[in-house]
């Protein structure tokens, strides 16, 4: 016996993607805007889980996350840790993420000297002394890059990645297949 | 006309010239960071390793024979160089996004040319003070990869020894400036001189001329490091 035949192939389930900024400056997520109205093809294929696109506020469980931005606080190792947890697939997005990028420029010089410089010698912007809200995360005494601390599974150099190599990515993953970037799509800065 | 075979293409050569310089006259691209076709071989990168009759050698050092069997770009040796491109890169500072020698540099394009996607390894963040003192010259050791062709430009073309290696270890080993001070303000060093051109990566750099060169125009953007090879063969 034959199965009847369906009029319209079912719909694909849409795949969920989480996307969040840690030691990083929103460029990554700004390039992500800058696929401009492929963003339109996007959101057929996706819906956006945790993400300043979205602003909820925890990540559920997700088939991809991007993540943007190095680890420079508690709060960032945390973050990351929940995305690791919820996200079947994981993507260090920018420089940042992948060696630390600007941030990490504070890793040779001592974290005390760097927090007086700023809060206390510097009269510009020393107004009442160096925070100490309990709310506050707490600063690492280095900027880490995120494979230090969880699995990545793809990388996306640049800073920011460009536009066409976020799409590339995005499509490839859709696709089922490995990421690749050709000539021009990959770079560092 | 003597030949040897490199990934099953034959490279003819002359006597007396390496493996790499055969190849590179003939446009196939052996990836490198210490060897400069101006200079002697130096052998201390090891990013040229390659296989010859099923052994590992460098391609930089190792005289071409007639009936060679070199193996060049396969996956194996390919990620066995990427291995050491990303220690390169935890080992010294490379912050492509704010290096004046970004789209210029070798390391940069041979990372890309092998598609080396992340570090891999933990970075190390090494210590290394720049130094400004010089009018017109900035060295920023954070970028240097030891390869010493500043210190074989500076005393082999330049006849003046303003650089030097010395040191044990990762963290321990560097160049060192030859000068009372160690300050290359306190040396003889010039901008005219080759070694001042020499450096593949960021350390060496000529002030008051920071990105001059617009993205998409530099060395690298335009074609890969394997194509210019191929396209500068004669």
């Amino acid at each position: 016996m034959n199965a009847p035949m369906s009029a319209t192939p079912p719909l694909a389930k849409k795949l969920r993607v989480a996307t969040t900024s840690l030691a990083g400056c929103f460029g990554c997520h700004m390039s992500l805007l800058d696929i401009d109205e492929r963003i339109l093809k996007l959101l057929e294929l996706v819906e956006f889980d945790r993400s300043p696109l979205t602003d909820i506020k925890h990540c559920g469980p997700c088939d991809l996350g991007l993540i943007e931005g190095g680890l420079c606080n508690a709060e960032n190792v945390h973050v990351l840790r929940e995305f690791r947890s919820h996200c079947k697939i994981l993507v260090a997005v920018g420089a940042c993420a992948i060696n630390g990028g600007l941030p990490a420029q504070r890793n040779h010089l001592d974290l005390r000297d760097v927090l007086e410089e700023v809060y206390q010698t510097e009269y510009l912007t020393s107004h009442g002394g160096i925070p100490n809200d309990p709310e506050l995360p707490l600063p690492l005494n280095k900027v880490h890059p995120i494979h230090e601390v969880v699995k990545v599974d793809y990388f996306l150099p640049g800073c920011p990645p460009p536009a066409d190599a976020i799409w590339k990515l995005l499509t490839d993953l859709l696709a089922g297949r490995t990421p690749t970037l050709g000539h021009g799509l990959l770079h560092y800065d | 006309m003597n030949i040897f075979q490199l990934d099953g293409e034959d490279i003819p050569f002359r006597a007396g010239q390496t493996v790499m310089q055969a190849a590179t006259r003939h446009g196939v691209y052996i990836p490198h960071l210490c060897w400069h076709p101006d200079f002697a071989a130096h052998g201390s990168c090891k990013l040229c390793t390659v296989k010859v009759n099923g052994r590992f050698g460098s391609a930089c050092t190792l005289e071409a024979q007639p009936g060679m069997n070199v193996e060049n770009r396969t996956t194996e040796l390919d990620d066995k160089r990427r291995t050491m491109l990303q220690m390169f890169f935890v080992e010294g500072n490379h912050f492509c996004p704010s290096c004046e020698k970004s789209g210029n540099c070798a390391l940069q394009a041979t990372a890309y040319e092998l598609k080396m996607m992340s570090p891999h390894f933990d970075m190390f963040y090494p210590d290394r003070p720049v130094d400004a003192s010089h009018p017109d010259v900035l060295l920023d050791f954070n970028r240097c990869i030891m390869c010493s062709l500043c210190v074989t430009a500076s005393r082999e073309v330049d006849g003046k020894h303003v650089f030097a290696m010395g040191g044990r270890g990762i963290l321990g080993r560097r160049i060192h400036i030859n000068s009372e001070s160690g300050k290359l303000a306190d040396t003889d060093f010039a901008l005219t001189d080759r070694a001042a051109s020499i450096c593949p990566v960021g350390v060496i750099l000529e002030k008051r001329r920071g990105f001059a060169v617009p993205i998409g125009e530099r060395k690298y953007d335009k074609s890969p490091i394997s194509a210019q090879v191929k396209e500068k063969a004669p």
